[in-house]
């Protein structure tokens, strides 16, 4: 399996260190679920609403739980957030399977890089990298099966965190305060908007980002808010200078609680 | 009297080939590979701190070469890809060091048998096993051959005092500091002197590491904390 040493004569000059474009060689629909001609699956699940924000220390990403297939919920416990590297994190929106797969591809490509290159891609580098991915799964947008992810991380060279929004042809565009994405992104931006501001602290941004999850739950069906009954909260993902971490439950559920306690007070 | 100038007796060239690659190896400075109690610790005498010759390959995987730098080099990025592209293909859990030690083993006796010069390389290739199971270090030379080895591997230029002297201070289970010490000690002996830590390159497979990935390197400022402890 290890075939030809790399680099032999009549290839090009030096190892490329991308692993996408080794898997698109052996396979070009990777990435892409390529049918010409054929419909999707009538309603493949849809992940929906992930947002990200920016704070003191980083970066905070969050994502609702649910999927739908159509008007059926599919999942109620569903990851949408994902570490991608030891300094970065991806969140998706859109048709689920593709997009998982897209997380994974997007994993081991920047874990691949590290390993050949022996050093880390900059985050301006990885982020380029998710627009190309994108831009290669074009074929299935044209089928309707969509994927839209949020991209942050911390920037070594700027000391700072910082995010990226996409479109569904791999647009990249980077957002200076927060973004979302998905069915309820339009709600979860116009809590932000309001709430949102400069230099807040963890546990503030950490309430920033459940209340914008509240808010595009309350408005969005195929979003969900906090599920206090049965325990089931938003996931979060924190990013700063010394890595990505899961926000603990505890948090976040005292977040959730007091968002709920005071919307209940206001009645 | 007619003779037959192109023809060579197998013998002959197989015997040629293998001492052009050990006189190659010869030339390098030398490389341990060392099990002790919480995973297998890689030592080598390399004056740069670019050029590596220990690397992760995967997980729980590393790999060492010790030789011509641009051949050992090829093999360590063919191994990187085997990895990721089968733990991407099946799963992380998939990829084990034995496939890996196969594939080096088919690829070099290939080359040493087809190609018009053999690779002047040896490698090995290590995984730590998680608690409770054995590491497994494999031991893989010029033409191919395969040696599954067990406490520490030396290999590289002059390893014969190296290996004399770990034989003597090898113990299982020994704990970072001591295994390290041990390791330095030995590739120090032949030049006389002790190794600067500047030049050192150093880095374990940790089985108590957080995470799925165990590689780590160790700094120039960990060497020389624990070796003047």
């Amino acid at each position: 399996m290890i075939g030809d040493p790399p680099g032999s004569a009549g290839r090009p000059f030096g190892a490329n260190p991308s692993f996408y474009d080794l898997m698109r060689g052996a396979d070009p629909n990777t990435g892409a679920l390529r049918a010409p001609g054929e419909d999707p699956p009538a309603l493949p699940p849809h992940g929906t609403t992930v947002v990200a924000l920016k704070y003191d220390g980083g970066v905070i990403m969050a994502g609702d739980r649910r999927a739908v297939e159509g008007y059926t919920i599919a999942d109620n416990e569903m990851q949408k957030v994902f570490p991608a590297d030891e300094h970065s994190a991806v969140g998706i929106a859109g048709v689920a399977g593709q997009a998982l797969e897209m997380v994974r591809l997007f994993q081991t490509e920047l874990e691949h890089y590290e390993k050949v290159e022996g050093e880390l891609l900059s985050l301006e580098g990885k982020a380029n990298r998710l627009a190309q991915m994108l831009r290669g799964m074009f074929p299935m947008v044209m089928q309707g099966l969509v994927v839209v992810p949020i991209y942050a991380g911390f920037d070594p060279r700027r000391t700072q965190g910082r995010i990226f929004r996409y479109d569904v042809i791999g647009g990249r565009y980077e957002e200076s305060d927060y973004a979302a994405t998905g069915s309820g992104s339009r709600d979860a931006k116009a809590s932000m908007k309001k709430r949102w501001r400069p230099g807040l602290d963890r546990a503030a941004a950490i309430a920033v980002a459940v209340e914008s999850l509240v808010d595009a739950g309350e408005a969005d069906t195929a979003t969900a808010g906090p599920d206090l009954m049965r325990g089931i909260f938003p996931s979060l993902h924190i990013i700063t200078a010394e890595g990505v971490d899961e926000v603990p439950e505890d948090e976040v559920r005292t977040a959730a609680e007091a968002i709920v306690a005071e919307r209940g007070d206001a009645r | 009297m007619s003779t037959m100038p192109f023809y060579v007796a197998p013998e002959q060239l197989m015997k040629d080939r293998s001492e052009y690659a050990r006189k190659g190896i010869a030339r390098g400075k030398p490389v341990v590979a060392f099990e002790y109690a919480d995973g297998i610790v890689f030592i080598a005498d390399n004056p740069s701190t670019h050029l590596h010759k220990i690397s992760e390959v995967y997980d729980r995987i590393a790999f060492a070469g010790v030789g011509k730098y641009s051949e050992f080099e090829n093999l360590r990025i063919a191994g990187v890809r085997m990895a990721d592209v089968r733990g991407y293909s099946y799963g992380r859990e998939d990829v084990n060091v034995k496939a890996l030690a196969n594939a080096y083993s088919q690829v070099l006796s290939d080359i040493f048998t087809r190609e018009m010069k053999p690779y002047e390389v040896e490698i090995v290739v290590a995984q730590v096993g998680e608690a409770g199971e054995e590491n497994e270090l494999f031991h893989i030379v010029f033409d191919g051959s395969v040696n599954d080895e067990e406490g520490f591997v030396v290999m590289g230029g002059e390893e014969e005092a190296p290996k004399a002297n770990l034989q003597g201070a090898y113990r299982p289970d020994m704990p970072l500091d001591d295994a390290i010490r041990a390791a330095v000690g030995a590739l120090s002996q032949p030049n006389g002197g002790t190794l600067e830590p500047a030049r050192i390159e150093a880095a374990v497979l940790d089985r108590t590491r957080k995470g799925r990935r165990k590689f780590r390197r160790l700094s120039v400022q960990d060497l020389e904390q624990t070796l003047q402890g």
